[in-house]
């Protein structure tokens, strides 16, 4: 089937064809400063198909978050504006959609879960209320209906005793059991892709596997297009399908996630897999990436990264590499790709 | 000693009840009520502001005595068993003139407490949550009302829309409620615009539009409720504040009018027999104050028991 409904029983208008759930094409945001412009994303272009994990994957300030909140449509505006690029969902663009059937998106159709739970919960109410107001709000469903159905969302993330707990606040979870109440909200409407922001940064290690799984399993349940925020390597390993690994608003590298960690094709992915700790290698120095990334309003000319690379020449400094692929099923944007390769 | 046995009982049982329990003990508004429960102030002050309020809706309650009925070969006598406030100039019964004078204090401050609530809300939080040039024309709007000074505005529009003999009731006390009350919106506006920009920037205000709530959802539940406290609070002192301020315009003579009984206007009349009889000036004086310091102490208290700092 080419057009079938992105989600089986119901009444979504929206279609994806040949399982293509979202292209995001060139899109550029700028946020306007009092210091100046600064160019948050450069031109980022991905896809996600029904029932894949895309992990976008970068240090803090590469434009992974601002990118999910492009993507969600939550970036304020002033200051962030978006100069250019589409953001297609199932073939429509959401960018230029009309803010009113955009919202109505949100929650149904793409729905994002955030890093700090506790914050991202309102104080003031018990968390049923939050999960049931989703489909008070979008489903127009009553209050008793819609307490029931947020039992059973929070029986399906595993929250013990929930019939008793579903009067209690926020403060009253855990980390992990509020991480796992704003899951339930994200997919109480059956989203066809999820967002999550660096879901498990704020939690602790082991639960951080509990939830990384929960997802997992989740994803695989409803057949849902997975987005997945982080900067952390290990948790984006089991998970993800595919790796776009962002650095100063562009994607360095784009690949399948076995394919990048045995050999990746861009001299910044290469740093990052050479920095992560590991056992066998007890006793050794830590090899680390120098310097720092660059600031947003001063992007150096060609390669952002030629400031920070080893194998950087003189093209590098001139010449922006674009991203294209240097061997099936992976792109890279690196003048020398095939040497990182052949390294 | 009830909070002890609420403790005991969360603890002893289990399953459901024991859940429900512990649910309730812990939220804010529940310590809040424990807090002020043990606040002597909140007590006193409960206790005026509902004898107050009994008063206002039946002052027969509290007298036999017709306010309306004046026996003039009485006039200034002193307090007796027969009238207990004894009787002004006009042989009116002190005690029956208080206490039906209760009722357009009260109704003064609770009006304008609403209608400033209401206004200063809505335009705070729309300002607020808006931002941009309408947030600036706003608040240099309520820059404009904070120059003129309450009482002087307060005069100013009750001798541009004077009350005649044959004004009504409502007429006389509504003219009054609405001079205060658009002295009044601009603080409770900025207080609001100020509390609502503190809590939009919050992670739970970008999770629900994430999720997709409605720019009304999003005020309605995840705004006003984190909002709100500042706004009650200072309403509450407000509302002593406006009492008084009915008094104010009422002994200048342009509040309330007759035939509306009011302790503004009873001061007033009463500065003349000071030397003579002085019951007249002292009763309504009394009542006056307590009702002014009840609600003054009543915010206070609130106040205290909902700021975390002050435990």
């Amino acid at each position: 089937m080419s057009a079938a409904a992105v989600k089986t029983g119901s009444m979504s208008p929206y279609h994806a064809q040949d399982g293509l759930l979202l292209e995001v094409e060139n899109l550029h945001v700028e946020f306007h400063t009092r210091y100046g412009v600064a160019k948050a994303i450069n031109g980022v272009d991905f896809s996600l198909r029904q029932g894949e994990c895309l992990a976008i994957l970068g240090e803090s300030g590469s434009g992974k978050s601002v990118t999910a909140q492009a993507v969600m449509g939550i970036l304020d505006m002033p200051p962030a504006s978006i100069p250019a690029g589409s953001v297609k969902y199932c073939g429509h663009d959401l960018l230029t959609m009309p803010e009113d059937r955009r919202r109505k998106t949100r929650g149904p159709e793409i729905s994002m879960i955030f890093q700090d739970a506790l914050s991202a919960l309102n104080p003031t109410f018990p968390v049923g209320w939050q999960i049931a107001e989703m489909f008070r709000e979008h489903r127009g469903m009553n209050k008793s209906d819609a307490y029931a159905q947020a039992i059973k969302l929070m029986e399906r993330v595993s929250i013990p005793a929930a019939k008793e707990r579903v009067k209690a606040y926020p403060h009253q979870f855990s980390g992990g059991m509020r991480q796992r109440i704003m899951i339930a909200m994200a997919i109480a409407l059956d989203p066809a892709i999820l967002i999550a922001d660096e879901p498990t940064t704020a939690l602790d290690v082991t639960v951080q596997a509990q939830i990384m799984s929960l997802l997992q399993d989740l994803q695989h349940e409803r057949q849902m297009g997975l987005i997945l925020i982080t900067h952390d390597l290990g948790v984006v390993a089991d998970v993800a399908d595919r790796i776009a690994v962002m650095y100063a608003g562009r994607i360095v590298e784009q690949a399948d996630v076995r394919d990048i960690y045995a050999r990746p094709a861009h001299p910044y992915t290469k740093g990052l897999l050479e920095s992560i700790p590991r056992l066998d290698l007890k006793g050794q120095e830590l090899a680390a990436i120098g310097g720092l990334p660059p600031n947003l309003m001063k992007i150096p000319p060609g390669c952002a990264f030629n400031p920070r690379c080893t194998m950087a020449q003189d093209v590098c400094r001139v010449d922006l590499p674009p991203l294209v692929e240097v061997a099936p099923n992976r792109k890279s944007a690196c003048h020398f790709s095939k040497e990182v390769l052949g390294a | 000693m009830t909070d002890q046995t609420g403790v005991i009982v969360a603890e002893g049982t289990t399953g459901p009840e024991a859940a429900e329990t512990v649910g309730q003990a812990q939220s804010l508004t529940q310590e809040a009520w424990r807090e002020l429960r043990r606040n002597p102030l909140f007590v006193i002050s409960l206790i005026l502001i509902t004898v107050f309020i009994v008063m206002a809706i039946f002052p027969s309650l509290f007298t036999n005595a017709d306010p309306n009925k004046a026996i003039l070969k009485l006039s200034n006598s002193a307090p007796s068993k027969d009238a207990w406030f004894g009787r002004d100039l006009q042989g009116y019964d002190v005690l029956a003139r208080t206490v039906y004078g209760a009722r357009a204090s009260i109704i003064v401050g609770i009006m304008t407490t609403l209608v400033t609530g209401f206004l200063g809300v809505l335009i705070g939080t729309i300002a607020a949550y808006y931002g941009g040039i309408l947030d600036t024309l706003v608040m240099r709007l309520t820059d404009i009302f904070f120059a003129i000074p309450f009482l002087l505005g307060g005069i100013l529009f009750m001798s541009t829309f004077p009350n005649d003999v044959n004004s009504s009731y409502w007429s006389v006390v509504g003219k009054v409620v609405l001079a205060l009350s658009i002295l009044g919106w601009p603080s409770i506006a900025r207080l609001m615009r100020g509390a609502v920009l503190q809590v939009k920037p919050n992670d739970y205000v970008q999770a629900a539009r994430a999720l997709g709530a409605s720019p009304w959802r999003i005020i309605r539940s995840h705004i006003l409720p984190n909002a709100m406290a500042p706004v009650m609070v200072v309403s509450m002192i407000n509302l002593g504040a406006y009492i008084a301020a009915e008094a104010s315009l009422s002994f200048l003579g342009i509040g309330l009018v007759p035939p509306a009984i009011s302790w503004g206007v009873a001061i007033s009349d009463s500065l003349n027999l000071i030397r003579t009889a002085p019951w007249i000036l002292i009763f309504p004086s009394i009542f006056l104050s307590l009702a002014v310091l009840a609600f003054i102490m009543l915010g206070d208290a609130v106040r205290d028991a909902f700021d975390p700092k002050g435990r």
